[in-house]
């Protein structure tokens, strides 16, 4: 076999997260009043974002074949915290953003420290911390308040040129900054093969421990990006109970859409990109169609169910039912 | 020997698991330029010894000497380090990543803190080279690749780490035939270039060839040390199982109506590319061994009377009527009575976590249950009656079967599914791996079944098994059957001619690169 096929059947899950986000945007701008405009991009791209840093992060803890329950409740305490913090002069907010992200790469750590040297369940871990972080969150902001440095807020969440969503361009940074030199090294390489087989992984002297651990803290790193943008969006700081827990949910959604295996080893973070991004599209469609907002919930999940179960059609093509177990 | 001074020193070794002693002051010395082959039954202590060696397990006394002076491994990583490089007889990729990328799994090039991928690609293709696999592409991922292949880059991997004492722990027994002299080619060069190499191995043919030296372990201690050639295969076999050792294979019955209706015929089976044509029958008492080389279609073929193949074409016939298999549930079906003891007895064949009782019972559950619930007296009988049929060594049946030894969890593997009296017994390799007494108990108890009228299939890469073992032989080739051998003309010269298809009416040899 030649090169690129390998490099397509790698890509597979990524190219088909990518096939539907594309699909279903054309679906959704064609149908949208103002049509294909720089207005409807940046609003699109600015809702899409949040949930792609979240399921960013929920990606590097699943190829580890682990789960991260908490990664709602970071974003959660990161967008409370940020709410005390970014704010004022230049220099305060930078000292600021550096705190809110600190804590996120803190509470990813202290899940990944619990996981990897506790040997605990990752859900059950997950569970837990999770509660402790939205307590603190609730206690941050009992009621929702706060307020941002709007001028970062304003230009993070705006157009560069007139054109292209800031937001996007950060979701682009992130992506090089972190995601590619951790899939790239050592330690990104070590969660991969922990996910895949952790005793095969450890037969061969790889660095099991680190690799999981930059995984989960990293992770934390990603929510509390996501954390710190629904700040911008909002200018606010709220302990939102149920907002929280559908980032969780809705992150473990997107990651399977974009081709990321529950079973871990396998997958990437840029496939759960589109996977967010396809996600919150197919939420927004029922709005250009002038649906009643009630039958939101269940149009997403139906497009879900029929979405996951394109990446089953393959089983009916297997000839030796062992594969189906494989 | 000779003056030579030990690279490494094992010394009063030992180690327990609870109450069973794996190693008892076991003693090891390891000369460079030498291949020492370790001989044993399985449960004599060489699996824990190499574990020792290589840093997976930490003996509870004696020491270790490297070049002279003491050494302790806390990880496999850390006997990498010292240069100790172990090939394990469970394989150690990573099946998500590919060749590539196991290939430098341990110590990947890096520039600017990531991993750099044309070194890798390079450094990957030269380990294949040199392991003589550079048919394996080295961005295939290792989980699409057969288990013989998957050896193949096992191998490549311990020869990119650059290691000064390789340990190979039954290396070649999933490999076919050319990929065995390939490797016997590359051991020899990294003996001559002055590596020390341990070489495990259950195959007397492969250890007259290679080794330089030989220790016998037993009970955990090791028995016997001497020069390799200095002793008969026999004199070699009694040390090993301590007892007196008369034939390896029970003796076959003359057959009296060779032509008695078949148990199971197939006709023309076909499935994708791997299967052509094939037709056979199986008579009651019959042994029929498939031969050839590993990867010619023999798994499949077991697979497909076995129901787990879709789109088969041909036809299967049981007593003479023909019959669709649609699942393992259907095949296991008392009406058909088929039984199939499975290549990886790790993933098909067992649930390693739970226990030999649980095993055992499994695929005779609906048997032993009325209206769903157990009946645990009848189960408790009828697996007395196994454990004891076939000796099966377990500290209890409540334990994880994972704690037995490899031969023992083939006999639970068996046992299970003797405990639903099949009539149709299909085997895939059930030896791999497994210790010479083991295999001789196997041997014995697959001719019993036979004489108690099952008819049998079985795939065997050895050679000697087939002969042993075989009232007839069908050697398959590129899925289809390419010669059938009865009674005397199973030889090896036989077997390995028409394994090879160069032997035969069929002259239009495959050539040509591979799909």
């Amino acid at each position: 076999m030649k090169d690129w096929r390998y490099w397509l059947a790698e890509q597979r899950g990524t190219l088909l997260a990518f096939g539907i986000f594309i699909v279903m945007f054309v679906i959704y701008t064609s149908n949208h009043p103002a049509g294909f405009t720089a207005n409807v991009v940046q609003t699109a791209s600015n809702k899409g974002v949040l949930l792609a840093f979240i399921a960013m992060a929920q990606t590097l803890v699943v190829i580890t074949a682990g789960i991260d329950l908490s990664i709602g409740m970071i974003f959660t305490l990161t967008n409370c915290l940020a709410s005390w913090l970014v704010i004022g002069t230049g220099i305060e907010t930078a000292f600021g953003v550096v705190a809110v992200l600190g804590t996120g790469l803190l509470c990813g750590a202290i899940n990944g420290a619990i996981v990897i040297y506790g040997r605990l369940q990752p859900i059950v871990a997950t569970i837990a911390t999770g509660a402790v972080y939205f307590g603190i969150a609730l206690l941050l902001r009992p009621f929702p308040g706060g307020s941002v440095n709007e001028d970062l807020a304003d230009a993070l969440t705006g157009r560069l040129f007139g054109v292209v969503p800031a937001s996007l361009v950060v979701l682009l940074a992130v992506v090089l900054l972190v995601w590619v030199p951790f899939s790239r090294s050592v330690l990104g390489r070590a969660a991969y093969a922990a996910g895949s087989s952790e005793m095969a992984a450890y037969m061969s002297g790889v660095p099991i421990r680190r690799g999981k651990f930059a995984a989960y803290a990293l992770a934390g790193l990603l929510a509390a990006i996501g954390g710190l943008f629904l700040t911008f969006f909002t200018y606010t700081g709220d302990a939102a109970y149920a907002s929280g827990n559908a980032y969780t949910l809705f992150s473990i959604a997107a990651v399977v859409l974009g081709g990321v295996s529950l079973f871990g080893g396998k997958g990437s973070a840029i496939g759960a990109i589109f996977g967010a991004l396809a996600f919150r599209t197919i939420g927004d469609l029922l709005f250009v169609f002038d649906f009643d907002p009630l039958w939101q919930p269940l149009f997403q999940g139906v497009i879900l169910l029929i979405a996951v179960s394109l990446g089953a059609f393959a089983l009916f093509r297997v000839r030796n039912r062992l594969e189906w177990f494989l | 020997m000779d003056g030579a001074v030990p690279l490494f020193r094992m010394e009063g070794i030992s180690k327990r698991y609870g109450g069973v002693r794996a190693l008892e002051k076991a003693e090891l010395s390891v000369t460079p330029g030498s291949i020492h082959a370790i001989l044993g039954e399985n449960g004599a202590g060489k699996s824990t010894l190499i574990k020792v060696m290589a840093g997976v397990v930490a003996p509870d006394e004696g020491r270790m000497m490297l070049d002279g002076s003491e050494v302790t491994f806390a990880s496999p990583a850390a006997a990498n380090q010292a240069g100790i490089v172990c090939i394990f007889q469970e394989l150690s990729l990573v099946p998500e990543l590919s060749v590539a990328d196991n290939i430098v799994i341990a110590d990947p090039p890096q520039r600017f803190g990531m991993i750099d991928r044309k070194a890798q690609r390079r450094i990957a293709e030269e380990a294949l080279a040199r392991a003589g696999a550079a048919d394996i592409h080295p961005l295939a991922l290792v989980k699409d690749l057969p288990l013989s292949r998957r050896q193949m880059v096992e191998i490549a991997k311990a020869l990119a780490r650059k290691p000064r004492i390789l340990i190979l722990d039954e290396a070649t027994s999933a490999l076919t035939a050319a990929d065995v002299a390939k490797i016997f080619g590359v051991l020899k060069r990294l003996r001559s270039e002055g590596l020390a190499l341990l070489y495990i191995s259950h195959r007397m043919n492969e250890i007259a060839e290679l080794a330089d030296q030989c220790t016998v372990f037993r009970n955990g201690g090791n028995v016997a040390s001497y020069a390799a050639g200095s002793k008969t295969d026999n004199e070699v076999v009694e040390l090993m199982i301590g007892r007196e050792y008369s034939h390896i294979f029970p003796p076959k019955p003359v057959r009296a109506q060779a032509d008695a209706a078949p148990v199971l015929e197939a006709r023309k089976l076909s499935w994708t590319d791997r299967l052509d044509n094939v037709s056979l029958t199986v008579g009651a008492g019959e042994v029929v061994g498939l031969g050839g080389l590993d990867g010619q279609g023999q798994r499949e073929l077991l697979l497909a009377f076995f129901g787990v193949l879709r789109g088969l074409s041909g036809q299967i016939l049981i007593d003479g009527k023909p019959v669709a298999i649609a699942s393992p549930t259907a095949a296991r079906d008392d009406r058909i009575g088929m039984a199939l003891i499975p290549e990886d007895r790790k993933t098909e064949g067992l649930m390693l976590p739970m226990t030999v009782r649980e095993n055992l019972s499994f695929a005779a559950l609906d048997r032993l249950s009325r209206a769903g619930v157990i009946d645990r007296a009848a189960e408790q009988r009828l697996i007395d009656d196994m454990v004891g049929l076939l000796a099966i060594k377990t500290a209890g049946l409540d334990i994880p079967v994972a704690a037995l030894s490899g031969g023992n969890q083939q006999k639970v593997v068996i046992a299970k599914w003797l405990m639903r009296q099949p009539r149709i017994i299909l085997l895939n390799d059930p030896t791999r791996g497994i210790d010479v007494g083991t295999k001789q108990e196997l041997y014995q108890l697959m001719r019993k079944l036979a004489d108690q009228g099952a008819a049998i299939l079985f795939y065997s890469t050895d050679y000697d098994e087939l002969i042993g073992c075989c009232d007839r032989v069908l050697v398959l080739y590129d899925g289809a059957v390419k010669r059938e051998l009865v009674g005397a003309e199973i030889t090896e010269r036989a077997l390995i001619a028409s394994a090879l298809n160069i032997h035969g009416d069929d002259t239009s040899l495959k050539q040509g690169a591979d799909a």
